[in-house]
């Protein structure tokens, strides 16, 4: 048994340590928002946050992950209250199949919390790990900068 | 005494002239250039991230500061358009640029010296006919009294002799012509020869091995630690492709350098390799025996998949089965798969640098051409598990002992 | 069971009994048509009617086979269409809002599912909007009618005096009665009339106004969405072990060890087909990498040089097909000049960020299918052919999939799962491939050829036109059983279809291979190649992005050579009023007339077409600019105008064309299969790179041209071709170099601009 701190709560899962994160979210924990895409890191599709750094949960076993806090989409909003970043997906339509949409979701939610103050220079290089195949680059791009408005309405810069 | 220096270091300028007209220059001058700007990979450094080719602007990280590079192109007031070909040679051979003010010894004017009158008139011609870019130079980042130009006329003095190249008659035209090259435009020894604490190549370590921008350019003499000795032929492929099968794919700084080199002659290439693997010399005979049953392993490892390696105790070895084998053992070939790692100098080498570098940071995606990738995991091993892996890795795949100070060489990295 | 998938792809778990028990439901079965699979065959004829009805209602004209509306006033809208991702289940949901006067939010839409939903063959071609869509509204049209009618009967009011709105007919006096309570249970079991009273585009509410599309919320939150996501009870995790190469067989194959391996429940072998079925998903993978590892195969030299295969696909035997021909005026004048040029495409593949996925079960002698296909009626025929099942046996449902863009391998792993499930009755099977599996295993948009020859009379129009375009099937599409991978590699070993070239007016090799431009003397002809060197079949617009990518990019060397703007030599030979209106509005959009003059690396390009000739117009016009040192090319800014007829989702139909121009992007800029004489090299994102972040465009805009109360015409495939040409067309123009052959890679632009 490992124990897997994800969306703030801890769980106690029975997979193979070098079972690559992805699975256990999404057979284990039966999380959805983190996709296979290639298995390799080449993709984003299935990137969620550790520690506050976008990773690719397809090519990160879980023994690795001991003590460390995991972040998906879910961790983000729900489908009722979604969060900032969230909205601004869907107040931008920024999706077409949406498979990709998570992953790149994840890796901006990454940027945006180190660096508030992101310019779309910024944006586009970090997002140069994601790949989206249905051509919603520009509706992502100004979901990313809409995020940044939202987030700080949602977390008041403090004086 | 000062006044003595000075009037030592001081240059003259060399007089401004009108920007030439592109058409006054010999088209064949202008291609043989740009094979020659191509050997010397000049674009690498006068290109920012993202820039305008040859409108430099590129930082280049020094043990002293950083410094900018310039901007190359023919614009009259930001680049090189009011150079003649007089201030040009100057500058190439002598390190001066057309004001008279010294250059660093980044730009590798040491090793520029040595080029033929004729290579630099190609020179001239073919950047004097690129599109003039406006971009004004970047001020250097350098600590007082590092910062102080005239200086580096007592450095010049301490390292750096003037002269072109005079051929080895005991070599033949083709080394001759490697040796040339290697020593002159292409300056492969500017990061393959270490340098002394003043930034000056140590001469009597030609191609010890160096360091270029947090990278370690591998020792490519007599002290080569290739799991496979180099021959001429694989080099020579190598630097074609900028892989080899057997030594793997070229990253970091010298990525750039093979990118370039794909546009130069293959009698170029040849006499490169040449010199180089003369430089290398006849490996042992026990270096050829493990190189041979790792050649034997490696053509094995073909099709499809084959299984990760089992688990063990090994903390190392578990994390090496669960996120590095997948690749490194998929059978997928080079240069897009991961090379088996008992191939790599970077487990072999005499420096941890670049293992931990591409472990930590990967081999990210760039562009849309075809380049390998590699996720890194820099936030997701701990400096303990980093410790293990490698400490695995280098017993596994080298058969030799850690480095030494390797969790030095891991905060570096950090 | 509803944890199990959104609301909005609530098909999965209701059976056609379910819904025809529904509480107080009052539909009864209806009757499906035979096949009438369509799309990529061109129009299907009305089967049995003499009359025509609109859209797919031909097929289907039973108005209960559209529109469900419950006793508690609930209101169903069912559609043979499926969601690939372009919004189509909330711009039917508007339409069916919008004609029948419920809102919208208390619609419930069933998609493809071969016992709910009609059959209205593949969703493709760009005509999701044409049949279903006009099914839809003319049905909710006339249900609503007819709701008005039962209405006028109970109130004793003329129905011209009532009116329908938000699901409750209304009368002068205020009085009321709602949908539920004018039901009866056979009351839309009527077929549909020819003619029905579709509302003023002045009236709408719902209709052209941009709607939030229903799917996203439930994407960007974690939703179990795709077919990726299904977990059922019991549910079993499969891989294949696919063949090194086309051709391969199997030799030997060890797999003792593997069935000691944990969670490993079985292997799976039948011919050449090989899988391994395991209890969790990782471990499958890892029992699939060493079955993999522990099999022998006999492969086949088969593949021709890449380098040569412009060469190698003219010189393959071909069918000749004279498309077109217009011989009636007089032969060019002497004086003319005449341009000649070839251009070629590589293989090019779907590419899907998720790789293909199934899941199915064999449970009381029924095999479900729950697959991302675009045809479930024709994937239901090519499953029950495959395992010699009846095809009323075989219930395929579609669920949402990462975005195909035409036939990639979601049929082919339904068949997978199929093939395994059938092998394991009682046990859910889920069978996703893995990514090399996808690259190598998917069949490609066809490598293609054209030439193109004009000439020019003394004032600068086109005097004769000759076009040839060589070109495989494209589609190679289930229906028949050998169509799918598995069918292919199991021991029975059936055959792919004959590969047959879609006719006109549509087209596949030859889809926009007629030019809408004014021609006085012109031929085209379709070369159609049978061999096909690798596996190919539909790639989003077929032929249709090659042959816009010649025709406009030929069309701007003409412009070139007449001494005229390249709109104003389009202008100059378009007749179609609505050809026209997109094209001046587009480069009114882009300041076309006040660009920035080409040359120095920086250059403007446009590119128009009306996709098939039928659908939708889109006319494109881009800036960008060329490193002259690298070749490299920045795609500044485009504008883009399109016609699709009505509007129905503004904001949809931007989402398209957007996303086709991206698309079109990277196709054109960087994308090639690449093979050597057996194996398919590109398996991954390294070896197949595709558009990235930091090249998308500065700014895109797309004008939509209004045309209230014209019929829809689909746009999913509208600006692949336009997008492309533009690209071409704007690196001649800042280069002065011509590129004809795809990709337009940085390479190729270095190696043409010179030192």
């Amino acid at each position: 048994m490992m124990e897997l701190k994800v969306n703030g709560r801890v769980h106690s899962v029975d997979a193979a340590p070098d079972t690559p994160l992805l699975y256990v979210l999404r057979d284990d924990l039966q999380l959805n928002a983190a996709k296979y895409g290639c298995g390799l890191g080449q993709c984003g599709a299935c990137t969620v946050i550790v520690d506050g750094e976008a990773v690719f949960s397809c090519v990160i076993p879980i023994l690795l992950l001991q003590g460390k806090e995991i972040t998906t989409v879910e961790g983000l909003g729900s489908i009722d209250q979604p969060g900032p970043m969230q909205r601004a997906f869907i107040e931008e339509q920024a999706a077409q199949c949406g498979y990709c949409i998570p992953g790149m979701m994840m890796r901006a939610q990454a940027l945006l919390q180190k660096n508030p103050l992101v310019s779309d220079e910024e944006i586009r290089r970090t997002l140069e790990q994601n790949l989206c195949r249905c051509g919603t680059h520009m509706r992502i791009l100004r979901a990313v900068r809409r995020a940044v408005q939202l987030m700080q309405v949602a977390t008041p810069a403090r004086t | 005494m000062i006044a003595a220096f000075l009037a030592f270091a001081w240059r003259s300028a060399v007089e401004p002239i009108e920007p030439p007209a592109a058409s006054g220059f010999d088209r064949s001058l202008i291609r043989h250039g740009a094979e020659l700007a191509a050997l010397g990979d000049c674009s690498a450094c006068h290109t920012a991230r993202e820039g305008r080719v040859f409108a430099g602007g590129r930082p280049i990280g020094t043990p002293f500061g950083t410094i900018y590079s310039t901007n190359i192109t023919p614009d009259p007031s930001t680049g090189i358009g009011r150079w003649s070909q007089v201030a040009f040679t100057r500058a190439m051979r002598e390190g001066v640029d057309r004001n008279g003010r010294h250059l660093y010894p980044a730009f590798p004017y040491d090793h520029f010296t040595l080029i033929s009158d004729a290579d630099i008139k190609a020179l001239y011609a073919y950047l004097m006919t690129r599109q003039p870019i406006q971009a004004p130079a970047h001020a250097n980042e350098l600590p007082f009294p590092l910062n102080v130009r005239p200086l580096l006329a007592g450095w010049k003095l301490l390292f750096f002799r003037e002269g072109r190249y005079r051929a080895d008659s005991g070599h033949d035209s083709t080394w001759n012509r490697g040796a040339y090259l290697a020593a002159g435009l292409a300056h492969c020894g500017a990061c393959h020869t270490p340098r002394n604490r003043l930034g000056a190549e140590k001469d009597n370590r030609l191609f010890g091995g160096g360091d270029s921008e947090n990278w370690h350019a591998y020792a490519i003499n007599t002290e080569s630690q290739s799991p496979v000795p180099w021959d001429a032929s694989a080099l020579q492929f190598y630097l074609r492709n900028g892989w080899h099968a057997l030594h793997g794919v070229a990253r970091g700084p010298m990525a750039p350098v093979v990118e370039n080199l794909a546009g130069v002659p293959e009698t170029d290439l040849v006499a490169i390799a040449a010199y180089v693997v003369s430089v290398m010399g006849n490996p042992t005979p026990a270096r050829l025996q493990r190189a041979a049953g790792l050649t034997a392993t490696a053509s094995r490892n073909t099709a499809g998949s084959s299984p990760q390696s089992a688990l063990a105790n090994d903390v190392g070895a578990t994390i090496y089965a669960a996120a590095c084998a997948s690749c490194h053992e998929s059978g997928q070939p080079l240069p897009f798969g991961g090379i088996n790692l008992a191939l790599s100098i970077d487990v072999s080498g005499e420096e941890p640098t670049n293992l931990i570098h591409v472990v930590l940071d990967g081999l990210p995606a760039t562009g849309e051409v075809q380049i390998p990738i590699m996720p890194g995991f820099a936030s997701t091993l701990s400096d303990r598990q980093l410790l293990a892996l490698l400490t695995y890795l280098r017993a596994r795949f080298a058969g030799k002992p850690l480095w030494n100070d390797v969790g030095k060489s891991i905060g570096d990295a950090r | 069971m509803t944890a199990l998938l959104p609301n909005d792809t609530a098909s999965a778990h209701i059976s056609r009994r379910a819904v025809l028990q529904g509480a107080g439901a009052l539909i009864v079965s209806f009757t499906i048509s035979p096949a009438a699979s369509s799309q990529d065959k061109g129009r299907a004829k009305a089967a049995g009617t003499a009359v025509k009805l609109a859209g797919s209602l031909t097929n289907t004209p039973y108005l209960d086979a559209w529109i469900r509306i419950d006793a508690d006033g609930s209101v169903t809208a069912f559609t043979g269409k499926a969601e690939l991702g372009q919004g189509i289940k909330t711009a039917l949901l508007q339409i069916t809002a919008e004609e029948l006067e419920v809102p919208l939010d208390h619609l419930t839409l069933i998609t493809a599912d071969t016992a709910l939903t009609a059959n209205e063959g593949y969703t493709a071609g760009s005509h999701s909007m044409q049949d279903s869509g006009t099914a839809l509204r003319n049905a909710a049209a006339q249900a609503r009618e007819i709701l008005i009618g039962v209405a006028a009967s109970r109130m004793n009011v003329p129905a011209a005096q009532l009116k329908a709105a938000s699901g409750v007919v209304i009368a002068p006096s205020g009085a009321r009665l709602s949908y539920g309570e004018l039901v009866s249970p056979t009351l839309l079991h009527v077929q549909a009339q020819p003619v029905s009273k579709l509302k003023d585009p002045a009236s709408f509410r719902v209709m052209n106004r941009s709607q939030p599309r229903i799917d996203i919320p439930g994407k960007v939150t974690g939703g179990s969405v795709y077919v990726q996501d299904m977990r059922l009870p019991g549910m079993l995790h499969a891989r294949v072990v696919r063949p090194p190469s086309y051709g391969a067989q199997l030799a030997a194959v060890d797999s003792a060890a593997v069935e000691r391996m944990p969670g490993v429940m079985s292997i799976v072998r039948d011919g050449n087909f090989l899988a391994v079925v395991a209890e969790r998903e990782y471990q499958a993978i890892k029992a699939m990498r060493s079955l993999a590892a522990g099999s022998k195969w006999q492969e086949q030299s088969t593949l021709p040089k890449q380098a040569e295969l412009a060469a190698t696909l003219s010189g393959l035997p071909s069918q000749e097909f004279r498309i077109f021909e217009k011989p009636e005026s007089s032969p060019p004048d002497a004086a003319a000049t005449a341009l000649e040029a070839t251009y070629t495409r590589p293989y090019v593949a779907h590419a899907s960020i998720g790789p293909s996925c199934a899941v199915a079960q064999l449970r009381d002698e029924t095999l479900t299918v729950w697959t991302h296909t675009q045809g479930v009626y024709p994937d239901r025929q090519a499953i029950a052919e495959m395992l010699s099942l009846p095809p009323d046996r075989v219930h395929c449902i579609h669920v949402q999939g990462s975005g195909c863009y035409g036939h990639n391998g979601a049929d082919d792993a339904a068949g997978d799962a199929a093939l395994i499930a059938s092998k394991m009755p009682g046990r859910p099977i889920r069978v996703q491939w893995m990514r090399e599996q996808e690259f190598a295993w998917e069949p490609f948009g066809p490598a293609m050829v054209a030439k193109a020859r004009a000439s020019l009379d003394s004032s600068g129009r086109i005097a004769d036109w000759e076009y040839g375009v060589w070109s495989n099937t494209h589609s190679m599409r289930p229906g028949p059983a050998g169509a799918l991978l598995a069918g292919q590699h199991m021991a029975l070993a059936l055959p792919p279809p004959a590969p047959k070239p879609l006719p006109q007016p549509e087209g596949g090799g030859d889809r926009n291979a007629i030019p809408l431009y004014a021609l006085p003397h012109a031929k085209v002809v379709h070369h159609f190649i049978p061999s096909m060197p690798l596996r190919v079949s539909a790639l989003r617009s077929l032929g249709g992005y090659m042959n816009v990518f010649s025709i406009e990019s030929f069309m701007d060397e003409l412009a070139l050579a007449a001494e005229t703007d390249p709109v104003a030599f389009r202008l100059k030979h378009l007749d179609d009023p609505r050809a026209r209106e997109v094209v001046t509005v587009a480069a009114d959009r882009f300041g076309w007339s006040g660009r920035q003059k080409g040359g120095s690396g920086r250059g403007c390009g446009f590119g128009f077409a009306r996709y098939k000739n039928l659908a939708a117009y889109c006319a494109i016009a881009m800036q960008l600019a060329v490193e002259h040192e690298t070749g490299r090319i920045r795609v500044e800014r485009i504008a883009a105008a399109v016609d699709t007829g009505q509007a129905v989702n503004p904001d949809g139909i931007r989402n398209q064309i957007e996303g086709g121009i991206l698309q079109s992007m990277s196709w054109t800029l960087y994308e090639a299969v690449s093979f050597d004489d057996t194996r398919i090299l590109c398996v991954d994102w390294s070896t197949y790179p595709i558009l990235r972040f930091g090249s998308v465009p500065n700014s895109l805009d797309v004008h939509i041209v209004e045309r209230p109360g014209q019929p829809f015409l689909g746009c999913g495939e509208a600006s692949q071709g336009p997008a492309s040409a533009a690209l071409a067309n704007a690196v001649a123009d800042a280069t002065g170099k011509r590129l004809r052959d795809l990709p337009l890679t940085a390479a190729r632009l270095k190696a043409a601009i010179g030192v």
